[in-house]
């Protein structure tokens, strides 16, 4: 974080103290300063372009700002699009930095083995690079059939590759984003209400009495209008309850701070639920008019009191009965806010499920300050042929595992890559579009040997991430405010799209995602579904099928389209189908039933830290999106590294100083690749430690990033899977300190 | 006319996004910032508080950095707007040492260099470009000669500090607490 104190540093003894020497004493004598360095720029003197961030998934609509001389000034949010209102977050407008970093990939790369057997990349055209991964795609094709050439993508440019192996034949793909972030929450929620909660979340918090985080870091998590929200419920005087081990950004805004012992969330949302039942607090009309369910849920929690939480969670009883009764209060208008990154202790899926339920016991499903009723508009699909029918697909690599996942599994792709698994579909090729596997990934060793088995990877990125380093080819995007990308329209209050544009041509030879799949279509004899020069041309047809253009798009940037759904809200007491089993909210899973799975949430204990460890609890720093901003100049600069929040107790027992660095060790013996410094703070509760996920890059080409802090990723090695979609559970590692370099130890034994 | 800003420390999050929108704004170098985050930690766990802090210039009515500079490149704009003349300083660094609020910083081509609340915004009717893009809208600016400002309107029922007062140098930063 930067403060004050960092700066005085720099200042007296960076180029800051030099350049005044220089300066001071120079050929004009004891001179006045010249200013050199350009000063602000009046907005008029500037050419906005229409946008939307890619810094982080959020989408954000926004305007860049050019100078006379070509160069990218800032970036500003645009003011009628309601994820940010006109106010970007500090990675949004950090984004120029994605531009300017010198570090980023500059032209394509292709991997070549010298004859003493040693690697390197070499610089190539386009025209070779995309030769050599069509080729690679038919040679893939034709031995193994197209399924065998597997996608990993992220974001906006994933959306192009997904588009070209669909056209190719191959539906094996995953992102991160399901397995490894927010799955157990979509399976969770559709199974309890037939409904997504999408993204952005449909979470009412602007207008709530009562929001209520379980775990979730508002304002840690910069989720844009979520923060903004945030912001309102506390001017409103809304009540605001944090259930976190770490005494986060959010629980300091709280009305409530619950310091839950990790890991036994599923106990205390068990006994609120308890506490509504038992002390009549529920919705009652709610509950009989749209539930399925509420008498086995009666029974189910009869003895989950708060007394019986208490010894879980450490949560005293009253606690725990204040908050419920505080949520029964405000009900219906009370946020239990689903959270996003909820994959912990594998049983995730339940664990939102009991929020789910929550959700319904207070009313709080479509109703003014709960859960709004979101709409978006579908963006109509530029003409091309039927995409040909896989023989198999993501679904497959499952084998009747996981039957509520919806999406592929990254963890399950690895493993069809590694023939020893022996699955029946293996994946043999990899195409690994904007994300950086092997810091967004737990158990770096499956990634490992997968990425060693496969016969190819192409990696496309703007930045020489860790990913780059396992790449056969390397494709070098142009940055998002380079490009043309497909019209974003996410589901909100109103239906609404946003256009992003190139404000400056591709610096350095980068190319945009979408020239680079048709592109390798176009080598595959797929141009049937690159029916196009320019993308634009397809954004053009899909903006005036939509009534407006893309002349009109580039002034506005972001259009908004009235709601056809009905209102916002439910209204009260009016007949609703909720897409489930029963045609209810099911407060009992029938779903989940039908499966074999739990119908009703119930608490598990899970493994504990074993003496002289402590929990690795990870989250978000607002000025940073994973590892893909650590690098970024503007960004870094704020926070150049991650450090491990220790409690001052545990700081005692271990002699452990502010700012020492240290090594950590997992329970399976892993150690971290760099040190660590240490950050002696209350915030953290003793068995727990804490650091900001995204730092400790391995690859030397990020010149600010690498080395910097320590990758709680290569910590990650116990991954407890969820049963019911799959969802990598990665709360459940625990490491300890090194405080000698475990390297240099090395060195002193063998010599 | 007198420029202040009020920084609600019930709302910040300290997500730094100040720091940058200033900096793409004016043009500051990598490694140096003109406003900038404090985090403040009290207590014992469970019984915790945390103030973040959106800190910057105080502009201050009775300004140390103005009275001590030899070539009177600090001065004084319309509103007690406290600024550097950046083609009169010498980089002496006096402004620097009297700021009880490590304000100021040398700029790497030699002069002194600070938060001008956006002066050049504020001439044309905008408010700071930290002002505008902060999401929790937790800084409030405006004048506070008027009592309809936003400034004025923000301080108006709420309890507010101002960093150390015992300096006498009449800061115009008010923390609401």
């Amino acid at each position: 974080m930067k403060t004050r104190r960092d700066f005085i540093r720099i200042s007296a003894v960076g180029t800051g103290a030099a350049a005044l020497s220089i300066k001071a004493f120079g050929s004009n004598g004891f001179g006045l300063f010249k200013s050199e360095t350009e000063g602000p720029v009046s907005d008029e003197d500037l050419t906005p372009y229409p946008t939307y961030c890619e810094v982080c998934f959020w989408k954000c609509a926004a305007w860049a700002y050019v100078d006379k001389s070509g160069r990218i000034r800032k970036v500003i949010g645009n003011k009628n699009d309601p994820h940010c209102n006109g106010r970007l977050c500090p990675r949004g407008t950090g984004g120029v930095g994605m531009v300017y970093d010198e570090d980023r990939l500059k032209t394509p790369l292709i991997r070549e083995t010298k004859k003493d057997g040693s690697q390197y990349f070499r610089e190539a055209s386009w025209e070779e690079a995309l030769d050599l991964v069509a080729g690679k795609m038919k040679e893939v094709k034709e031995k193994y059939g197209p399924e065998a050439f597997g996608l990993f993508n992220h974001g906006t440019p994933g959306g192009h590759f997904h588009h070209l192996l669909r056209a190719y034949g191959s539906e094996t793909n995953a992102e991160p984003a399901f397995a490894n972030c927010r799955g157990p929450r979509s399976s969770a929620y559709f199974s309890t209400f037939g409904a997504y909660i999408g993204s952005p979340e449909s979470t009412d918090i602007r207008d709530t009495r009562c929001l209520v985080l379980i775990g979730s870091h508002l304002g840690e998590n910069m989720h844009n209008s979520q923060v903004q929200e945030m912001s309102d419920a506390i001017d409103n005087g809304a009540a605001i309850i944090t259930v976190d081990p770490r005494f986060s950004t959010a629980a300091a805004h709280s009305s409530y701070w619950l310091p839950i012992k990790p890991a036994t969330d599923i106990a205390l949302l068990m006994a609120w639920i308890h506490v509504l039942i038992y002390e009549g607090l529920y919705n009652k009309e709610f509950v009989e008019k749209y539930t399925f369910g509420f008498e086995y849920l009666k029974e189910h929690v009869k003895n989950m009191t708060p007394e019986w939480a208490y010894g879980i969670t450490t949560i005293e009883p009253e606690q725990i009965r204040k908050t419920a009764r505080e949520m029964a209060g405000a009900a219906p208008a009370v946020v239990i806010h689903p959270g996003r990154h909820v994959v912990w202790y594998g049983d995730d899926t339940q664990r939102e499920r009991a929020m789910a339920i929550l959700t319904a016991l207070l009313g709080a499903w479509g109703k003014r300050g709960g859960l709004y009723l979101p709409e978006g508009i579908s963006v109509p699909h530029f003409p091309q042929p039927e995409y040909p029918e896989p023989e198999w697909t993501w679904k497959d690599l499952n084998y009747g595992k996981y039957p509520l996942a919806t999406m592929g599994i990254t963890t399950e792709l690895l493993k069809a890559s590694i023939p020893r698994y022996n699955y029946e579909h293996q994946v043999k090729a990899w195409l690994v579009a904007g994300t950086n596997l092997p810091l967004s990934m737990p158990d770096k060793p499956l990634f490992k040997e997968a990425a060693a088995s496969v016969e190819f990877i192409a990696v496309m990125d703007t930045m020489p991430m860790d990913i780059t380093g396992y790449a056969d080819v390397i494709l070098p995007e142009a940055t998002y405010l380079e490009r043309y990308d497909a019209i974003r329209s996410a589901p909100n209050r109103e239906p609404n799209i946003a256009l992003r544009m190139p404000a400056i041509e591709p610096k350095y030879d980068t190319k945009p995602g979408w020239w680079i799949a048709k592109h390798i279509g176009e080598r595959l004899g797929l141009h049937d579904y690159f029916n196009y020069d320019d993308y634009a041309e397809v954004i053009d047809w899909q903006l005036k099928k939509m009534g407006t253009s893309l002349e009109e798009m580039k002034k506005i940037g972001l259009k908004k389209f009235p709601r056809k759904s009905g209102p916002l809200y439910l209204g009260d007491g009016e007949d609703f189908t909720f897409n489930t089993n029963t045609g209810k909210v099911e407060l009992y899973s029938t779903d989940f039933a039908d499966h074999g799975f739990d119908a009703l949430p119930k608490y598990t204990k899970h493994p504990e830290p074993p003496q002289n460890f402590y929990r690795l609890i990870y989250g978000r720093a607002p000025m940073h999106t994973f590892s893909r901003t650590s690098n970024n100049p503007n960004l870094s600069d704020l926070m150049s590294e991650n450090s491990v929040w220790v409690n001052p107790k545990v700081a005692d027992l271990w002699g452990l100083k502010k700012g020492q660095e240290v090594w950590l060790k997992n329970q399976d013996g892993h150690i971290t690749s760099f040190p660590v410094k240490v950050r002696v703070t209350e915030r953290i509760r003793w068995d727990s430690v804490y650091m900001v996920h995204g730092f400790g890059h391995n690859n030397k080409k990020l010149s600010r990033a690498f080395g910097r802090g320590a990758s709680d990723t290569e910590m990650i090695t116990n991954v407890a899977v969820d049963p019911i979609m799959g969802g990598t559970g990665m709360r459940g590692n625990f490491i300890t300190f090194l405080t000698e370099d475990p390297a240099l130890e090395g060195k002193e034994v063998k010599a | 006319m007198r420029y202040a800003m009020a920084i609600d420390t019930k709302k910040c999050v300290g997500c730094g996004d100040c720091v940058v929108a200033c900096q793409t704004e004016n043009n500051v170098p990598h490694g140096y910032c003109r406003d900038w985050i404090v985090e403040s930690v009290d207590g014992t766990y469970p019984s915790l508080s945390l103030e973040f802090r959106s800190e910057r210039c105080n502009h201050c009515d009775n300004a140390p950095c103005v009275r001590c500079c030899p070539t009177g490149a600090s001065h004084i704009e319309e509103g007690g707007i406290v600024a550097v003349t950046h083609d009169k300083c010498i980089g002496c660094g006096a402004c620097i040492q009297s700021c009880p609020y490590d304000a100021r910083y040398s700029h790497p081509e030699g002069y002194v260099d600070k938060c001008t609340f956006c002066l050049h915004r504020v001439q044309k009717g905008q408010s700071p470009a930290c002002v505008d893009v902060c999401p929790t809208r937790c800084l409030h600016f405006g004048n506070l000669d008027d009592p309809n400002s936003d400034v004025s309107l923000a301080i108006k029922d709420r309890k507010w500090k101002v960093l150390a007062p015992e300096a006498g140098t009449k800061p115009q930063l008010y923390f609401l607490t």
